[in-house]
């Protein structure tokens, strides 16, 4: 609970990790002031990139008491305005995968190394980055939680995959190795509250440790503040939801 | 990136850019989400040459409904110019 009383400070920098293939990968840490111990949440950025916003998503984290890290998951492709690379991104359908998944296993090791870390470390993000991180805590083994913000194309048909996007991520449900909170919004068309219903069924015949919230007034993006889809009812509560998970799952 | 639609065209001309003009390499004509339209898709249409950076762009983003008016009226200006032998358009 945060008090008026409480002294307040952190620290917001861009640093270098050594990502996917020991590439250097631009990212953006932001962490409270102090020994700790703190727990950490590695951001996975949206498709419009590694912008403003998701430097205030990683603020706001640093605000609540996390070490929090967005690595640049577009770094390798171009730099200049984060909407002129994820343009280029756009073009090139994506970044890959098994790319992505090491760069957010690099950010997740880098945190976990410090000595201000409690040792639990989880994985945030919203649109791609919902399905990045979904994929994250089936495929890795470094995550303790998972918060999955409308996930797009968490369910792929055979005609959407790509040599970059090779496998549906609902197809490594089975796999998913840490709780999970999924916030969704009922008017988003992707995912659609059907693939929503998909997705959270799998997960519960597969006996996974599930969390799913449904916004019937939201639809995609309903966090994006700067963009007419914000929906704020709904996005103060999913904030509250994901605060409260965290707090359950990091300590 | 979230639809993964994206169609790519070479494309020859100029564009105006923020740094002013510039030789048009490619057109990415994409149905995902915009960066500003208030819409949660649109067609996005960037006229860009990845030869000069990612900054070499310049971007619209558009409803399926303009989309498919500017695509038509693209076909009836050409068309109307072609018809006419005196004012065809020869690349240098």
């Amino acid at each position: 609970m945060y008090t008026t009383d409480q002294y307040e400070g952190m620290i917001a920098e861009t640093i270098t990790i050594s990502g996917t293939n020991g590439d250097a990968i631009n990212t953006y840490f932001a962490r409270p002031m102090g020994p700790g111990p703190f727990p950490a949440v590695v951001l996975a950025h949206h498709l419009p990139g590694w912008d403003e916003l998701y430097r205030e998503f990683t603020r706001r984290l640093a605000h609540h008491g996390y070490l929090a890290i967005s690595p640049d998951l577009y770094c390798r492709e171009a730099h200049g305005t984060p909407e002129d690379v994820a343009a280029a991104v756009r073009a090139d359908g994506g970044v890959s995968d098994d790319q992505v998944m090491g760069d957010l296993e690099a950010a997740a090791k880098y945190v976990r190394s410090l000595p201000s870390s409690n040792g639990k470390v989880a994985a945030f993000g919203t649109c791609s980055g919902g399905r990045h991180v979904f994929l994250a805590g089936c495929r890795l083994d470094c995550f303790d939680a998972i918060v999955e913000c409308w996930g797009g194309n968490v369910i792929m048909s055979d005609d959407q995959l790509t040599d970059k996007q090779p496998i549906s991520p609902n197809s490594y449900t089975q796999d998913l190795n840490v709780p999970l909170l999924g916030l969704f919004g009922d008017l988003d068309q992707s995912p659609t509250p059907e693939q929503v219903n998909q997705h959270e069924k799998e997960l519960e015949a597969a006996g996974k440790d599930i969390e799913f919230h449904r916004y019937p007034e939201a639809g995609h993006g309903f966090f994006y503040f700067d963009r007419p889809i914000y929906h704020q009812s709904s996005a103060v509560d999913g904030w509250d939801k994901m605060f409260n998970f965290l707090g359950k799952q990091l300590g | 990136m979230c639809t993964m639609i994206c169609e790519k065209a070479d494309m020859e001309g100029s564009a105006k850019g923020r740094e002013g003009w510039f030789p048009l390499k490619n057109a990415n004509v994409s149905y995902d989400h915009p960066f500003n339209a208030p819409w949660e898709y649109a067609v996005n249409i960037d006229f860009v040459n990845e030869d000069r950076g990612v900054g070499a762009r310049v971007a619209v983003e558009l409803s399926p409904e303009s989309a498919k008016l500017l695509a038509d009226s693209i076909m009836k200006a050409l068309e109307r110019g072609e018809a006419d032998p005196q004012i065809q358009i020869s690349v240098l």
